[in-house]
């Protein structure tokens, strides 16, 4: 195609291998692996007798189903599970990165850190939240076992051509918003089959401000609202953030990368089939009272009135996720009373994610009772949440400090939610039984779980009293 | 892969929107390493309340489950569309999947069929009027049959029709192309990374 282009249409342009009369095959740059949704491709690949195409453009860890507080897999299930990982990887020539070894984490996390992840790539996983990684300028989505089998199989998928959507940030998020809240404002806005069919391009004066981690946390949540992928042209901050990572080319290479980089950004009059546009500057901290990412509201209002709510399913929606979540209508959001709160996950476990929350901690102590999990998302975060003496301040104010992984953002590890617990939780996903089987889950931001794991209340850190002078020594 | 082509079998009406696959499957389920046998994870804790429609005994033996918008958002999770086929069903009818959801279903062989809503909600009332009774997917005429009076279109995208009415496996179609993937391979860029290769 001639003309405007955007990000999206470049991408796809210098990835696709066309077909006569079948879908292109979009060839993929990089593919994770995880030791849950990969265990059936391997044994496809083994009964149809075909190898790994390309072992050097996978990466396989083990997050999803490990426990974060110890190395063993006492778990004989969960057990089998990684050690079918484990063989698979040897016999296929796969790098896996270990419980326990210095580069494991969560998928999403790992990729970008090393810088993996770079622009104008394809991505893929099996897993839906792939889109972390089009904070980077990558074509970043997820993928099922099927699919799995096949990029082990070709490196390539067979894509219809996607829809394009911009969504236009205006104006800066105040201070003490993050792009979680925005994520969760644009959910609560668009609804979350918003984006069904679509990859979205975020751009606007607030996605240019943001750091290269808070991209991540906002492309991280593409998928709970429909889209397929969503990401970011990259710029400066991309290229800050890049330089001097393990992966990243040096020297001369570094420049010819950088150029071509530069040249991805959607151009000038680019018609996208979509287009949304959101204030920042109108928002304030953002937290979900039921069970779908899009049932939000700001942290200053109430949970809504199902008898208020004019569309019939919509209505019958929110009376079923009160009546799940143990909530009254109109009770205000500052009244709900938590039991446990939870810091980590692809969403919001990096450095920075780690900082925000132990600037609200330092100096204070969680409410008596609360149960406090903060999980960094990798191995390296650990290491340098620890260099930084993060951890010191999680354990004196009452916080469990963890190892890498999933933890408690889905309830297939050591460590769930139980039934009718409250947990107001940094993760992506408050869907019945997500975190635990009964478990009632808040999402909420870094800044407001620790908040709130401070009063015991949902609660953003501008509403805690003052800390005393020697309390905020280091803040 | 099965093929398929015409399917007729008991419908049953799952009157909610939003079903993400947590639901569908939930997670507990997913340590499993095998790739069938998982009719008893299928909507694991609705199915506890005797309430729940499937625990209906004039909806036993489904085929074609006939349910609300955003069906299968969530967990990239295919074992969600296994679990669906291991219980019996072969279609499942709603006004909107997720994304990764309706490609699960197309590789695996579970037809995802989009209708629009006032046509889910005639089909609802239907089937609680007459519980029991048949709907007829047709993949080869593209329409959904219901009674005497019900006979809509749907469209499914051509390549995904194709190989569910001829049974086709999606990587040996793509194997077929394995030179021009070759030729796209050595014209790609070398300073894309590879995984081993780090300073
Ligand atoms: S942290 Fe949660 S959302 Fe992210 S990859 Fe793990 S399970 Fe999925």
């Amino acid at each position: 195609m001639t003309g405007p282009r955007t990000i999206i249409q470049k991408i796809w342009q210098n990835q696709a291998i066309e077909r006569p009369g079948k879908p292109d095959l979009l060839y993929i740059d990089l593919h994770f692996v995880h030791e849950v949704s990969s265990p059936q491709a391997f044994d496809g690949l083994r009964d149809t007798g075909r190898p790994v195409r390309r072992p050097e453009l996978t990466m396989a860890t083990e997050d999803h189903n490990v426990p974060t507080d110890t190395l063993l897999l006492n778990d004989p299930v969960s057990r089998l599970q990684v050690e079918t990982l484990r063989r698979n990887c040897e016999e296929f020539g796969i790098e896996l990165k270990r419980l326990g070894e210095a580069g494991q984490g969560i998928v999403h996390i790992i990729g970008p850190e090393t810088g993996l992840t770079q622009p104008g790539m394809t991505i893929v996983c099996g897993d839906s939240h792939t889109s972390t990684h089009g904070a980077l300028g990558a074509l970043a989505f997820g993928i099922g076992t099927s699919e799995v089998e096949h990029v082990l199989a070709t490196q390539t998928l067979p894509q219809t051509k996607p829809k394009t959507m911009a969504v236009t940030v205006t104006g800066r998020l105040p201070e003490g918003v993050a792009s979680k809240d925005l994520a969760l404002a644009l959910i609560a806005q668009v609804g979350t089959g918003g984006g069904q069919g679509h990859i979205v391009e975020y751009r606007g004066e607030a996605i240019r401000a943001l750091s290269i981690e808070a991209r991540m946390s906002l492309c991280n949540m593409s998928i709970e609202w429909g889209a397929r992928a969503g990401l970011v042209a990259p710029d400066e901050t991309t290229f800050d953030y890049l330089r001097g990572r393990p992966y990243a080319p040096t020297g001369e290479d570094w420049e010819a990368a950088v150029d071509g980089w530069r040249q991805l950004a959607s151009d000038e009059g680019a018609v996208f089939d979509r287009e949304v546009t959101i204030d920042a500057s109108t928002l304030s901290p953002f937290v979900t009272w039921g069970t779908n990412p899009g049932q939000g509201v700001p942290l200053d209002d109430s949970v809504p009135d199902p008898a208020e709510i004019g569309d019939p399913e919509e209505r019958e929606a929110a009376a079923r996720a009160l009546a799940y979540m143990g909530l009254e209508p109109n009770t205000r959001m500052r009244d709900i009373a938590v039991d446990t709160v939870f810091i980590g996950s692809c969403t919001n476990s990096r450095i920075e994610d780690l900082r925000i929350a132990a600037d609200v901690l330092r100096g204070r102590s969680i409410a008596d009772g609360l149960r406090l999990l903060v999980v960094p998302g990798s191995m390296r975060v650990k290491q340098q949440a620890e260099d930084e003496h993060l951890d010191d301040v999680f354990l004196a104010a009452g916080a469990q400090w963890r190892g890498a992984g999933c933890s408690m953002c889905l309830g297939m590890n050591p460590d769930v939610v139980g039934p009718r617990e409250r947990t107001a939780s940094t993760s992506n996903r408050n869907f019945e039984g997500r975190q635990g089987p009964g478990a009632r889950t808040h999402l909420v931001s870094p800044a407001v779980a620790a908040a709130t794991a401070v009063t015991g209340r949902l609660t953003s850190p501008a509403d805690l009293p003052e800390r005393s002078r020697t309390e905020s020594r280091w803040s | 892969m099965q093929p398929f082509t015409v399917h007729t079998g008991v419908g049953v009406p799952l009157r909610l929107s939003n079903v993400d696959t947590d639901q569908i499957l939930p997670s507990k389920y997913l340590k499993r390493v095998t790739r069938s046998g998982y009719e008893d994870a299928l909507f694991a804790a609705w199915r506890q309340s005797p309430d729940f429609v499937l625990n209906d005994a004039a909806f036993a033996g489904a085929s074609v489950l006939v349910t609300g918008p955003d069906f299968g958002t969530g967990s990239s999770r295919e074992v969600a569309v296994w679990a669906l086929q291991d219980y019996g069903f072969r279609a499942v009818i709603a006004p909107r999947f997720g994304d990764i959801f309706r490609t699960n279903a197309g590789k695996s062989g579970l037809v995802a069929v989009e209708l629009a809503e006032p046509l889910v909600l005639r089909l609802w009332e239907l089937l609680d009027a007459s519980p029991g009774s048949s709907l007829t997917v047709d993949l080869e005429r593209n329409v959904v049959e219901a009674g005497n009076d019900f006979t809509e279109p749907f469209t499914l995208d051509e390549y995904t029709r194709w190989r569910l009415l001829n049974g086709l496996d999606d990587i040996a179609i793509t194997l077929e192309s394995e030179g021009d993937i070759a030729v796209f391979e050595q014209q790609r860029s070398p300073l894309k990374p590879r995984v081993g290769s780090r300073r």
